[in-house]
């Protein structure tokens, strides 16, 4: 009943913030103070988790190969799957961080009697997350919208991407659907699959909850209670709000303090939680190094140069007699030893 | 305990309740605890083994004491929670590794079923990312704020005696294969969790005999297998006499020469059990058949290390024999035997803890005259590397006819594959010395190819059910491809699978052969005066 209790945390935020910012005064609170120190827990945290991570060394080079290396002339290279220069490892990250390829491998496997145990390819959570996680960056694009003043063109150009279906009035974003329908892909997998409904955790069922409460605030506002919300004084604030000058206009709504609650607990929650997986796909050893440990010396920096392997002396010494005997060569010849003895 | 019989297994495998077959686990799996009992764990580590590590220079084994697994009291150090918290804290510092792996998994379960330790029993926490968990919970508790503030609601728990005892079940149910990290989209290694999970566990004197005799064998005799010097000659030498019978040929081959060109290194299973002795003739049958000006070494005797599968620094310790002894002779560069976890070593580690080898060349075959860039460093050129490049140039005289008995297929070991890229060489040998070969289904070879069931010391026959439990998805692809091709030999090019293979083809397939690269390429090459006889079996003909 794990995701039972994400659902009920993110009820509490949501009446936290619907009820709050009908007292008066306190819309200071929700649309200034609180997002004000959640982006700034934001990236203070972000960032300070990136050092962190940094701080820690690289010992080994341990690049998980995925084909076949750099060998003689007549082997052919995987470049992509084993990659030994600096070009093809970005090229290997950029297709892990925005086509998902390893997820794209995915196999699932099946028993059977015999025993025979079959794979077959299992695209859905690659698409699934696709899915998801696209159509939240054009969510957020869109966003900025709100934010400057003019609109530069790539957000307009998103956006007509975005709604380029044209259906209904206002249009229908596609990531709109995007989003809202990954969100519940991605909560029914966890559900559904015993495997992952297993290991799932309420770090996991909660940010998937929080997001779809945002997104549902969202298209609340856009398609449905657009009498409720003043989309004049929205922008105005968030203007504001980047310009370090923030005022409240009169008529917000409350399902907009909804929304941006919301949005700020997850840019709270964000650096203390899985979520962080957006930075440390960038930084993952067995991805983002080169495999050239052979012809390239890597350095660890506290490697210890006082573990040093048994000595040949060490080793002649106790078995001296033995390899004399077996005719094997030694430094010292036993009448040398006993000479010194 | 005796290993059930392959109907009884092969049934519950299939059928066994597990979320392997569909079954779902009534109790979360923190309040699952880890029982012991006959036949589920390798046996601890004998008190003279690690005393004998722990007094080695640089090397800390404490707690060498009489107890088992199946105790309740383990007779752990009194302050043992805080050595692992510290050693926890202290290896977060120096693993970025670590750090990322434990914060960055989502838990989307697409590791899940890639593990064939989860295949072939269906524990839960045999999944990649469960046994993971089973660090990352204790991570949270002591080191992050959300565990630090929310606990058990955040996935945090407290470092007991009862996790303690899950670490040691589920790190010693892992090979470190790294089929996982393949799959994850952040690229975790549960290997890397493994070993941590292993380090801490040596800091408080749990540890399983399998491997750290070995390693002390290792440490003193200069093999695992505990050979002296006289013996593991004895042992070569007789290999050379065996390959005079079989074909006349006079093998000349050295120990410890100094001056000569290449320091040869193979793992010593090679020279000591079946089939890895016919590998071993392979090696000597083509290195007299270039006239390499090559010598075997008594004191660097092993290509394997055990101390891998302990913590980083009996790793370096071991490993730095070969350097250490490629120095001492004065050798040009060092060529290394077939092994898998050898080479995960030898390629990705060596270098950076006992190198640079600035003393060598860089690998040139005086044969070919191939400069083999890649070893350019690490001065250390693969069996297979060199092998591929003197057919490529004519070099050998090959008759494939004389392995017209064997109808082979090619298992590539974890650590070449998923730790080094080393996947061609061997087939492009394969595709010259047999006629008869063929791939196993492609998701079980490659980079997704299934482990034997039975690295990182986990050969030990105590567990012998869990290892054909493990093994299964490797016996299960040879199986098909025996049904469908009537293949009889399971080529590799590693030495715990020519043994731990050997065991699980005899349960799971028997009537399937293990053999190295090597020996086929012993096999197939037709030497200058040979006086061969009929050799319907190759060098495993008796005559």
């Amino acid at each position: 009943m794990k995701y039972a209790f994400s659902l009920l945390a993110v009820i509490a935020l949501i009446l936290v913030a619907g009820l709050g910012s009908l007292v008066p005064g306190m819309q200071y609170l929700f649309g200034v103070v609180i997002p004000y120190l959640a982006i700034m827990i934001f990236i203070g945290g972000f960032v300070y988790r990136i050092i962190q991570w940094a701080k820690s060394p690289v010992p080994f080079s341990i690049p998980t190969t995925c084909g076949q290396g750099v060998s003689l002339d007549f082997i052919k290279q995987d470049k992509l799957d084993c990659p030994t220069k600096t070009s093809e490892v970005v090229a290997r990250m950029f297709l892990e961080i925005f086509a998902f390829r390893s997820l794209f491998r995915n196999t699932k496997s099946e028993l059977h009697n015999g025993p025979k145990i079959t794979y077959e390819s299992s695209k859905w959570l690659w698409l699934f997350a696709l899915l998801f996680h696209y159509s939240f960056l054009m969510i957020v694009i869109r966003h900025m919208r709100l934010f400057v003043e003019p609109i530069p063109f790539w957000v307009n150009a998103v956006e007509a991407v975005d709604s380029m279906l044209q259906i209904g009035a206002p249009t229908l974003y596609l990531s709109s659907v995007g989003l809202v329908g990954g969100v519940l892909l991605l909560f029914g997998r966890r559900l559904v699959s015993r495997h992952v409904r297993y290991i799932s955790l309420n770090n996991d069922y909660f940010p998937l909850v929080l997001i779809f409460a945002i997104a549902a605030t969202g298209i609340l506002m856009r398609y449905f209670m657009r009498d409720n919300i003043d989309i004049m004084n929205i922008k105005q604030l968030a203007v504001g709000l980047v310009t370090l000058s923030p005022v409240i206009g009169a008529k917000i709504g409350t399902i907009f303090y909804i929304h941006l609650f919301l949005v700020s607990t997850l840019l709270v929650y964000f650096p203390f939680s899985k979520l962080m997986h957006m930075g440390g796909v960038f930084m993952s050893p067995t991805r983002n190094m080169a495999n050239d440990s052979r012809a390239k010396r890597h350095i660890n920096p506290w490697n210890d140069p006082e573990i040093k392997p048994h000595s040949y002396a060490g080793y002649e010494d106790e078995f001296r007699e033995f390899m004399v005997d077996a005719g094997i060569p030694v430094e010292k010849e036993l009448t040398a030893v006993k000479d010194e003895a | 305990m005796a290993l059930a019989k392959l109907a009884q297994l092969s049934k519950s495998v299939v059928q066994g309740p597990s979320l392997a077959t569909g079954a779902i686990p009534a109790k979360d799996w923190m309040d699952v605890p880890a029982i012991f009992k006959p036949g589920n764990y390798a046996y601890q580590a004998k008190v003279e083994k690690v005393e004998y590590l722990n007094s080695q220079k640089g090397l800390n084994f404490p707690n060498a004491r009489e107890w088992s697994p199946e105790d309740d009291d383990w007779k752990l150090p009194e302050d043992w929670k805080e050595i692992i918290l510290k050693g926890l804290a202290e290896r977060l510092e120096k693993f970025r590794s670590l750090k990322i792996f434990m914060d960055c998994c989502v838990r989307c379960g697409a590791c899940a079923d890639k593990c064939h330790f989860f295949l072939g029993t269906g524990d839960p926490k045999n999944m990649p990312v469960l046994r993971a968990e089973l660090l990352r919970s204790v991570y949270r508790n002591d080191f992050t704020l959300g565990g630090k503030i929310l606990g058990k609601m955040a996935g945090a728990r407290e470092m007991t005696i009862g996790v303690l005892k899950e670490w040691f079940m589920y790190s010693y149910q892992c090979t470190e294969c790294r089929r996982c990290s393949v799959f994850c989209p952040y690229g975790i290694d549960t290997a890397e969790v493994t070993m941590m999970l292993r380090e801490l566990l040596h800091l408080v004197g749990v540890g399983i005999n399998w491997i750290l005799e070995p390693a002390s064998n290792s440490n003193r005799t200069g093999n695992h297998m505990g050979l002296q010097p006289h013996t593991f000659k004895d042992n070569v030498d007789f290999l050379a006499d065996d390959i005079e019978n079989l074909t006349g040929i006079k093998i000349n081959h050295s120990f410890n020469r100094k001056g000569a060109e290449v320091l040869f290194i193979t793992p010593s299973a090679d020279v000591f059990a079946e089939p890895g002795l016919y590998t071993a003739m392979g090696y000597l049958l083509l290195f007299e058949h270039i006239g390499l000006d090559y010598t075997w070494s008594t004191y660097a005797s092993e290509g394997g290390n055990f101390g891998l599968f302990t913590n980083n620094e009996l790793m370096k310790k071991l490993n730095g024999k070969m350097y250490a002894e490629a120095k001492r002779l004065g050798v040009k560069y060092i060529i290394g035997g077939e092994c898998g976890h050898m080479w995960r070593v030898v390629h990705q580690y060596m270098d950076t803890m006992n190198g640079p080898a600035d003393f060598m060349e860089v690998p040139k075959s005086s044969i070919t005259g191939t400069t083999f860039h890649n070893a350019a460093s690490t001065k250390m050129v693969h069996i297979s590397e060199f092998t591929a490049d003197l057919i490529k140039h004519g070099k050998l005289k090959l008759d494939k006819s004389r392995n017209a008995h064997v109808k082979a297929t090619f298992h590539d070991s974890c650590n070449p594959a998923r730790a080094m890229g080393l996947m061609d060489e061997p087939r492009y040998i394969l595709d010259h010395v047999v006629d008869n070969w063929v791939e196993m289904p492609e998701n079980t070879i490659r980079e997704q190819t299934f482990c034997c069931g039975s690295g990182t010391g986990l050969n030990t026959d105590e567990i012998m059910e869990l290892r054909m439990r493990s093994g299964l998805p490797r016996a299960n692809a040879v199986k098909h491809v025996i049904d469908k091709h009537a293949v009889n030999m399971l080529s590799c090019v590693c030495a715990i699978d020519r043994a731990t293979l050997t065991s699980l083809m005899n349960y799971w397939n028997p009537g399937c052969n293990v053999c190295g690269v090597s020996e086929l390429v012993g096999n197939a090459l037709v030497m200058d005066g040979e006086n061969r006889q009929e050799l319907d079996e190759g060098l495993r003909t008796l005559v």
